[in-house]
């Protein structure tokens, strides 16, 4: 399966410098967004980066399409139904949410992975300004 | 981590904020990247009549030093399941870790002793995941409800089920022994010794094995786990000890200087419990 092409290996979102947390005078802030590659922010440099990143995106697209086929329409409908319902369960974007439905639903609290372990959201060492993340998650940055 | 304050929590996982920086500096540097700890190892496992023997040597290399005379290679992963680990030492711990715990799970949750085939599943899909970036070649051996069962998973996922096993980088040795001695329905000492021989030749052959050997037998009726099985001849003996008694060095002067703390504020907050 290997008919990716390039498009497909670019990052979602390009940060572009210049935009988001600003430096003074509306410059790039290289202090705080540090250095700036355009190869850097188009293709990622890890060959997990993606994958990773959409991991729990292609599970689910792959296991709802399967379902639809096996199932009919109505089996897919139903579930995608509940995730939508458990994932609009959660806290402002700077505070922790348990997603304790969507885990639920999901099977994930009964596996142990590697996001359990590593990088917990709890121990996290940046902290995010409340009203900055509000407003990035509400799109009026 | 270039942002001192972030627009979205970090996702838990992987972070990869470092991987273009790691592939420049290693670009720079004449790709001289840290090597990591790895088990250049031998190990082996055997099907006999009534279970499961595995084997494996103890050293571990980081490059051309050995790093770990003692390493402990063969994991546990739940009463019934011991797992042997081949390649980064790092990455076999965690992931038969996180196996063991994923297992733990299933058996409070169900109260059965999980089977062999349920933790080559579960690995197989893990490392297919990482595609092979996970550097851990594994031999699973196990006795559960179905029969005594040995699988071999390798790092991008792949699995093998036969009735003997070797792996790690002086696995031909060890297969050559266990092609020329192995017999189904072996007995519990012949099994021993097969994988004893089969280790010693990846010992003797490969640099990257060495040291002692371990054994854990697997049966019905529980686990043997014989750390150290044969210890190697090779022991070095230091005619100089390194540990210092106290009063070696001696004390010329010693000045305290008391810290004061004053009690600023205190209060007590009676804590309400049941």
């Amino acid at each position: 399966m290997n008919t990716l092409d390039v498009r497909s290996q670019l990052k979602d979102s390009v940060p572009v410098a210049g935009f988001g947390p600003h430096g003074s005078y509306g410059l790039q802030d290289s202090l705080r967004t540090g250095f700036t590659s355009i190869k850097n922010e188009l293709i990622p440099s890890h060959s997990l980066e993606l994958s990773e990143k959409n991991f729990q995106v292609n599970q689910d697209k792959m296991n709802m399409s399967t379902l639809r086929n096996i199932q009919g329409i109505h089996a897919p409908l139903k579930l995608k139904m509940e995730l939508k319902a458990a994932t609009q369960i959660q806290r402002l974007p700077f505070l922790p949410s348990s997603h304790l439905a969507l885990d639920t639903l999901r099977g994930s609290d009964e596996t142990i992975g590697f996001d359990d372990i590593l990088n917990d959201p709890n121990q996290s060492e940046v902290m995010g300004e409340p009203h900055m993340m509000v407003e990035y998650k509400l799109g009026v940055l | 981590m270039a942002l001192s304050s972030v627009l979205q929590s970090p996702a838990p996982g992987f972070n990869f904020d470092n991987a273009a920086r790691n592939a420049a500096l290693g670009r720079n540097d004449g790709g001289h990247t840290p090597k990591p700890l790895k088990t250049g190892t031998t190990i082996a496992g055997v099907v006999f009549k009534d279970g499961v023997v595995l084997g494996a040597d103890t050293r571990a290399t980081s490059s051309e030093v050995v790093a770990d005379k003692a390493c402990a290679k063969i994991h546990y992963i739940s009463p019934n399941i011991y797992c042997c680990g081949a390649g980064t030492a790092a990455d076999t711990e965690k992931t038969t870790d996180l196996l063991s715990s994923n297992l733990t799970i299933f058996s409070l949750n169900s109260g059965r002793n999980p089977r062999v085939v349920m933790a080559a599943n579960i690995l197989q899909d893990m490392l297919y995941r990482y595609r092979g970036q996970i550097g851990a070649n594994l031999i699973l051996g196990g006795v559960d409800c179905t029969g005594n069962h040995l699988y071999k998973v390798g790092p991008y996922g792949s699995v093998d089920k036969t009735a003997y096993l070797s792996m790690g980088s002086g696995d031909l040795a060890a297969l050559g022994i266990l092609e020329d001695g192995f017999k189904p329905d072996l007995e519990m000492e012949q099994a021993k010794d097969l994988v004893r021989a089969a280790i010693q030749a990846g010992i003797m052959s490969d640099l990257g094995s060495g040291n002692n050997i371990d054994i854990c037998v697997i049966t019905r009726d529980g686990v043997d786990y014989i750390r150290p099985y044969q210890e190697s001849e090779f022991t070095d003996d230091r005619t100089i000890k390194y540990k210092y008694r106290p009063g070696t060095t001696r004390v010329l002067t010693e000045k305290v200087v008391p810290l004061k703390l004053e009690v600023v504020h205190e209060s007590v907050k009676k804590m309400v419990t049941g």
